[in-house]
């Protein structure tokens, strides 16, 4: 597989905003995956933004008073309800702006938290968000646990992995269940734009913020975020797991218009091998051979049902009649 | 010119929110506050008031949604009774710390188990002490009034403060009185637009809800309990200036035939006027009975307080929630500790009535009167008629 990564040094003084909205200084551990994927999302965004950020190691590590990375306007209000958030400026920007209170302009507003934020205890506000139909973008930045508080497991945590609510031990796998589905999920709330990504595909990554700022409408993105220090595994190996979890399948990136889904990394026909994915991170260095296979199975059931839908999706505009 | 009207206070409190010209709406249903967001809703719907209004999928949200539009510069309104107002009490508390004024109409009602629809005051007491502006109606004018005055008070440049509007569920939701109606003249001559201090917006970047650690929470809580307790010039200037325009005065704490008054009871929300009906036979009977009728409960008028009850034997405080376990029930236990330091303090009693929509009777302040006018209560609080 040919990775636009690669070619990132040539192009990138080229096609990155050279401006940094969310700056250096921040508190966030070493080889932090989310702390760069919102560098690259603000980017991606430009100035026109509001941020709504849930409670979380985001939230923590950006903004201990009086200091702030953000050179965006930025919210936090609390863990469970940072679509809410974003749902009640969005509505003022847009109820303000037809009385001329503000500038006549479009601002986006992004509303982001962490998976425990996201697919648990954030869930109801995003679909609440989401289905209302808000002029606005979700992000939840996956790092697979609820980091900030010392690596829990939450709806995202994968099969197998040791967390500190189900760890592994003589009786135990650690988790035993598979990732929620964030993606599918939006999809069936009828969400125009939906896609998963990882920092470690940057381009990809900005090109699908950018798509999901055009949508006049809500969109949501599912991105992939590696904490080294919760995955266990050394902070250099930041961008490889990352990698490894595309090139393994286990975490595929595609995108959803209109219900319609894409592939917008290509696959290999021949995945490269889970143990590549598995090896490197302690928090699945107890997985037996035949645990190792259930992983594999759990895993290749998810990417064969996006295959699948990739074959077999249509726009829903071509579906009303 | 104002207009006078006939109609379910709920309603009314929604026409005079309306008049006040909020940019965002968020509520969730929950009886018996409903029928001023439905209210409003229809207002919205017909075109006669330019707002984005969001009915949102719980009152979490309901308050997250105010808070974030409230931040981005917004007037923002939203209403909510008993469990609503626990299911967003995570976020009540972080509204007033962020300075925002968020207006919310609690139409008050017992919390549950057992599970209750009616009135008491055990919602709000479950967040008097979370940084808001409170202030409790007796009657439907007083609602309408109050509900316009809020978005002056909160939006000060001195306050910048959510505000409660206390009103009784049932007993005052949904009673039809006649009121007074301020035209949208008036309204938009007393109530300027809102001029935020901060906002959301790219042409001017700000964090906002940062992390206060250990070297900051003191003074940040300082800071919100100083402004909460400089409010009160605010609010009087302002109930003064409504006076002024409208005729109709406001103090923290009302009073009835309280000057000579030796035995005082005090009130808070519909029971005052009930009250003033068993003052009246009181007096009639040669007792030299008073009322005092708390209508600011936050910030605690305190030097009012002890002014009015100067003079008098007997303070029966009526309250209308149970702190269960507590010294007192709530209203009391603030007034006695109010009135610790004055040298000749009356002597309290203090009795809960009205607990989940129980009626409150004429007859019923007579007897706790003449049972408190006899002698000292063997308990700090008593829960007034309950069955054997
Ligand atoms: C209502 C509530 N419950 C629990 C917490 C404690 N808490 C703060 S952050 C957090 C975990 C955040 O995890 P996640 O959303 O996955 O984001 P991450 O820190 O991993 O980026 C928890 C449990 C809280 N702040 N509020």
């Amino acid at each position: 597989m040919k990775s636009i990564v690669e070619n990132f040094d040539l192009f990138a003084p080229k096609l990155v905003d050279k401006e940094e909205y969310y700056c250096s200084g921040h508190r966030a551990c070493q080889g932090c995956g989310e702390a760069l994927a919102i560098r690259l999302m603000a980017k991606a965004l430009g100035k026109d933004t509001v941020v709504t950020n849930a409670t979380g190691c985001m939230e923590v590590t950006a903004t201990p008073y009086p200091t702030t990375a953000w050179k965006l306007p930025w919210v936090h209000v609390a863990f469970p309800n940072s679509a809410a958030v974003g749902a009640g400026v969005e509505a003022a920007l847009k109820s303000l702006r037809r009385k001329g209170k503000i500038a006549d302009r479009d601002v986006k507003v992004v509303s982001i938290g962490g998976d425990g934020g996201s697919f648990d205890i954030g869930f109801q506000a995003i679909s609440g968000a989401m289905e209302r139909g808000h002029n606005m973008i979700y992000i939840v930045y996956d790092n697979e646990a609820y980091m900030n508080t010392g690596i829990q497991r939450s709806g995202a945590t994968p099969y197998g992995a040791s967390t500190t609510t189900r760890p592994a031990g003589k009786q135990s796998v650690g988790n035993t269940t598979w990732k929620k589905n964030m993606a599918e999920i939006m999809v069936a709330h009828k969400v125009p734009y939906v896609a998963t990504a990882c920092h470690s595909y940057p381009f990809d990554f900005m090109d699908k913020v950018k798509k999901a700022k055009k949508v006049n409408g809500p969109a949501f993105i599912h991105c992939l975020a590696v904490c080294p220090t919760g995955w266990r595994c050394p902070s250099d190996a930041c961008i490889k797991m990352g990698r490894l979890a595309v090139e393994t399948g286990v975490f595929p990136l595609y995108e959803v218009e209109n219900g319609k889904y894409k592939m917008t990394i290509e696959m290999p026909k021949k995945l490269r091998p889970i143990e590549d994915y598995l090896k490197p991170q302690g928090r699945f260095r107890h997985l037996t051979p035949d645990q190792i296979q259930i992983f594999k199975g759990m895993a290749m059931l998810e990417y064969n049902k996006v295959l699948e839908r990739i074959k077999h999706s249509k726009s829903w505009s071509d579906m009303t009649s | 010119m104002s207009k006078r009207i006939g109609m379910e206070i709920a309603m009314a409190a929604a026409e005079a929110v309306a008049l006040c010209r909020p940019d965002v709406i968020a509520a969730y249903p929950i009886t018996p506050n409903t029928h001023i967001p439905e209210h409003l809703a229809d207002i919205v719907a017909d075109g006669d008031l330019d707002c984005e209004y969001i009915a949102v999928e719980s009152e979490h949200s309901a308050l997250s949604a105010c808070t974030g539009a409230s931040a981005a510069g917004a007037r923002v309104f939203t209403a909510t009774s008993s469990q609503g107002l626990l299911y967003m009490y995570e976020i009540v508390p972080v509204v007033p710390s962020m300075r925002l004024p968020v207006i919310m109409c609690l139409g008050n009602r017992a919390i549950s188990g057992p599970i209750n629809i009616w009135n008491d005051h055990s919602d709000y007491m479950c967040v008097r002490d979370l940084g808001w502006i409170s202030m409790f109606a007796s009657n439907g004018q007083e609602t309408i009034d109050m509900c316009i005055q809020a978005f002056k008070i909160g939006e000060h440049a001195d306050v910048m403060l959510p505000v409660l509007v206390n009103l009784d569920g049932f007993q005052l939701t949904h009673v039809v009185e006649a009121m007074m109606m301020p035209d949208q003249e008036e309204v938009d001559k007393f109530l300027p637009p809102r001029k935020p201090f901060a906002a959301l917006h790219p042409d001017n970047v700000v964090s906002m809800g940062t992390l206060g650690l250990p070297d900051i929470y003191n003074e940040a809580k300082k800071a919100n309990d100083e402004a909460l307790i400089n409010s009160k010039k605010v609010i009087l200037e302002i109930w003064k200036e409504w006076e002024t325009m409208f005729g109709r005065k406001y103090e923290p704490i009302m009073s009835y035939k309280a000057n000579d008054a030796d035995v005082l009871m005090l009130t808070m929300g519909s029971m005052g006027e009930t009250a003033q009906v068993a003052i009246d036979e009181l007096r009639k009977e040669g007792f030299k009975a008073g009322l005092l009728d708390l209508k600011l409960y936050r910030p605690f008028p305190a030097d009012e307080l002890k002014k009015a009850v100067k003079g008098c034997k007997n303070l029966i405080v009526i309250d209308r929630a149970v702190m269960s376990g507590g010294a007192a029930a709530p209203v009391c236990a603030e007034v006695k500790s109010v009135l610790y330091d004055e040298p000749d303090r009356p002597v309290i009693t203090n009795d809960i009535i009205g607990l989940g929509g129980r009626d409150v009777r004429v007859e019923d302040f007579i007897k706790i009167f003449k049972k408190a006018a006899k002698a000292k209560p063997e308990r700090a609080y008593e829960i007034y008629g309950v069955r054997g």
